[in-house]
């Protein structure tokens, strides 16, 4: 355990400050080239650059570099290839406007190298209850756990600083999580998403700076299913997302098909006369986590951010004592 | 409505963690044998119905609780 502690200071320094110090000279190199789209939240004719992902890709690269330079992990190097993948799938998202199922059948392809390394094991642990043993099944759930996290972090990516603060608070909830069931080497492996999530939180809170694009949400999203994987902690990984999971479900349960959020007729949030956010009352418009936090009248974009993160809080909470739980034997 | 979202969450949880419990239970003890080489193939396409199965249960009785708790907001 000690000697992790250096590698794992390490790490996070470098997370850290290679996404901070990449980040202005990424929004220079960005609105020179006029790769900048309208903030629709705010009243001026407000321009934001985007994408982020690389810069979080660079972190993530980075950061766990130095973490195989001390523990060469295989896990660590399918944290790395599956999440340039699922980086490459959504950077190419950013530049073409491709179809709804264009990034989930990609993503199952970029969740191949976790397969290819055998960085799992197919006995799925739940709280109380103890193990089961499902080697052919845990494949299938590899293969739709990464398109899973990573469209459901990408759908959450609807308001300023919400996707990456999200992701900041359920990375560290798993990283806790991943300490209270004695994963320690996993752990530390995980650590250095939140850092750079915290990073990138900096220059994407009210008012942004610069959105990560579909590029930045899918990386945040396929690693952190790829730990979930590697780390043997889905069900843990699946309560610290619930607040995104929702979103997701209530989105598909509505909507009835897997389709992009550009496609969708109906708005779910509108506008008002003083710029704050309110829930429309179109019957084609989709339930969305952000219209069901609007159904109790008209908040800023700041207010439903912090409701989001109370609620990423709360289920990280619930994580956290899943994890407890993991320990005890009905 | 925000504690209606709190309310949701928690139940989201509760039927993960019963969930996990109805797995282990019926999924863990299926094995089939008689069938030779085919034990291991045949056991894991029993438990992948099984477990798809109780997928679509999972999404069903969410779905239904989704309708009780945010009856309001959804007609609206």
């Amino acid at each position: 355990m000690i000697e992790l502690i250096l590698p794992a200071v390490a790490s996070c320094i470098v997370a850290f400050f290679v996404v901070f110090v990449m980040i202005p000279p990424l929004i220079k190199f960005l609105g020179k080239r006029n790769l900048a789209v309208k903030d629709v939240n705010k009243k001026e004719d407000v321009m934001v650059v985007r994408p982020g992902g690389p810069s979080i890709i660079v972190g993530i690269i980075a950061s766990e570099i130095v973490l195989y330079a001390f523990l060469q992990l295989n896990e660590i190097l399918a944290i790395i290839i599956t999440t340039s993948a699922a980086f490459v799938i959504g950077y190419v998202d950013d530049k073409k406007v491709m179809s709804g199922w264009f990034k989930p059948v990609a993503l199952a392809f970029a969740a191949i190298p976790i397969i290819a390394l055998g960085v799992y094991d197919s006995n799925l642990v739940f709280p109380l209850f103890g193990t089961v043993q499902i080697p052919v099944l845990y494949l299938a759930l590899i293969v739709f756990m990464i398109p899973i996290t990573g469209n459901t972090i990408n759908s959450i990516d609807v308001l300023n600083g919400v996707a990456s603060g999200f992701m900041v608070i359920a990375s560290f909830s798993l990283s806790i999580c991943l300490f209270i069931v004695q994963n320690y080497e996993i752990a530390i492996v995980s650590l250095p998403l939140g850092f750079v999530s915290l990073a990138f939180y900096k220059y994407h809170k009210v008012p942004s700076k610069i959105f990560p694009g579909d590029s930045g949400a899918l990386t945040f999203g396929a690693m952190y299913g790829t730990i979930a994987i590697v780390g043997g902690v889905e069900i843990l990984a699946a309560v610290a997302l619930l607040p995104a999971v929702i979103n997701s479900f209530l989105f598909l349960s509505s909507v009835k098909r897997i389709v992009e959020h550009r496609e969708v007729k109906g708005k779910p949030v509108e506008h008002t006369d003083d710029f704050l956010l309110k829930a429309t009352d179109e019957k084609t418009a989709p339930i969305t986590l952000v219209r069901l936090i609007l159904a109790g009248g008209p908040l800023s974009e700041k207010q439903v951010g912090f409701t989001i993160f109370k609620l990423a809080i709360f289920s990280g909470i619930l994580a956290i004592i899943t994890a407890f739980m993991m320990g005890v034997s009905l | 409505m925000k504690s209606g979202l709190f309310g949701f969450l928690f139940a989201m949880w509760v039927l993960i963690l019963v969930g996990g419990g109805i797995v282990v239970t019926i999924l863990g003890p299926i094995s089939v044998s008689g069938f030779g080489e085919l034990d291991f193939f045949l056991g894991s396409v029993i438990k992948a119905i099984v477990a798809i199965i109780l997928v679509v249960i999972w999404i069903l009785i969410l779905s239904k609780l989704k309708n009780l708790i945010f009856k309001k907001e959804i007609k609206s």
